[in-house]
């Protein structure tokens, strides 16, 4: 999903820059000094490990494969702003020093699997713990469903900055439909490895899974904390 | 599990996902570069500016043995992104003075 150099013209890929630039300051105001000792680490390691996953292309259709974004991933796991910055960290560094998706395509690139994931994984995740029992296993359900959606959703915002800013000649339609439906598989990957990585965190220390918080019964060591303050 | 021991099991498990299995990821394009091509969107398609660099496409240059480079650029990636990491930490962590404990 990282897209070269030259493929979206310059007005479209400084609006996306500008947007991802508003959405970056918005988030580090958010964040600053949010977290607790022991959740504020998570937030690297959140970026590391999406780093690793987005290694592993895994076959997804002949002569295609697909890999993890994880988006859907950190904003379950540490809440939408703070993946935000995870994200932007990871498809920075992977264009920055890998030469993984183009410089001038940076902003458009964190726009959609950094951002657009994030929202769209984060609304869906919401919306089906709505539907579901407050259990450990519906978040892994909801972690899974929010997952599967954001990979075409993120190939349909492609799809747009596309349609306004493409500088090839094309049929719209075709791609549209290619390109969603390629993604709808390579979402089934992301909603397996997202729902594998909440589930095992869930089951070690589901009091540091951020989705999980307010469905969950608080913790021992969150009680001793509010009675000694 | 301490979150201590929980950050230590992320990590290694992120160095041998990066470092070792990434050598065997499949190769085929992704699902945007396919249709790019499939449909010639690509043929605009330019090289990165530092598509030459020593860590282009997560090898490192010179390293001759494939899975060495892999390797290598999948390590390198993983600690560049904890010192990142390290940034976000000092960023997002509450002021001492703020801290219960």
């Amino acid at each position: 999903m990282h897209m070269p150099d030259g493929l979206i013209n310059a007005p479209v890929s400084i609006g996306a820059g500008v947007l991802v630039a508003g959405a970056v300051a918005v988030s580090l105001k958010k964040t600053k000094g949010s977290l607790d000792s022991q959740t504020a680490p998570m937030a690297g390691l959140v970026a590391v490990f999406i780093f690793a996953a987005q290694m592993i292309n895994f076959p997804v259709a002949a002569g295609t494969s697909g890999h993890l974004m994880g988006g859907a991933l950190a904003a379950i796991l540490v809440g939408p702003w703070v993946a935000v910055l995870v994200m932007t960290v990871v498809v920075g560094i992977q264009a920055l020093v890998f030469a993984d998706g183009g410089l001038s395509a940076l902003g458009i690139n964190i726009l959609n699997m950094g951002i657009v994931t994030v929202i769209v994984g984060t609304l869906v995740f919401a919306l089906t713990m709505k539907v579901l029992s407050k259990t450990k296993s519906s978040i892994v359900a909801a972690s899974a469903i929010a997952a599967f959606i954001s990979v075409p959703a993120a190939a349909l915002a492609f799809v747009i900055e596309y349609y306004l800013g493409g500088n090839a000649t094309y049929d719209p339609m075709t791609v549209l439909i290619s390109v969603v439906g390629v993604h709808l598989l390579i979402g089934i990957g992301e909603a397996i490895i997202t729902a594998l990585t909440v589930g095992a965190i869930l089951a070690t220390r589901a009091d540091l899974v951020d989705g999980a918080r307010k469905f969950l019964p608080k913790q021992k060591l969150i009680i001793k904390d509010s009675v000694v303050s | 599990m301490s979150s201590k021991k929980l950050l230590v099991i992320g990590l290694l498990a992120s160095i041998v996902i990066a470092g070792f299995l990434s050598f065997y990821a499949s190769s085929q394009p992704d699902g945007l570069e396919k249709v790019s091509a499939d449909q010639g969107l690509d043929v605009t398609a330019v090289d990165s500016a530092n598509a030459d660099s020593a860590l282009a496409d997560y090898g490192v240059a010179g390293v001759e043995n494939e899975r060495a480079s892999a390797f290598l650029g999948g390590v390198i990636g993983v600690a560049i992104t904890g010192l990142a990491g390290v940034g976000l930490y000092v960023w997002l962590r509450e002021p001492k003075s703020a801290e219960t404990k």
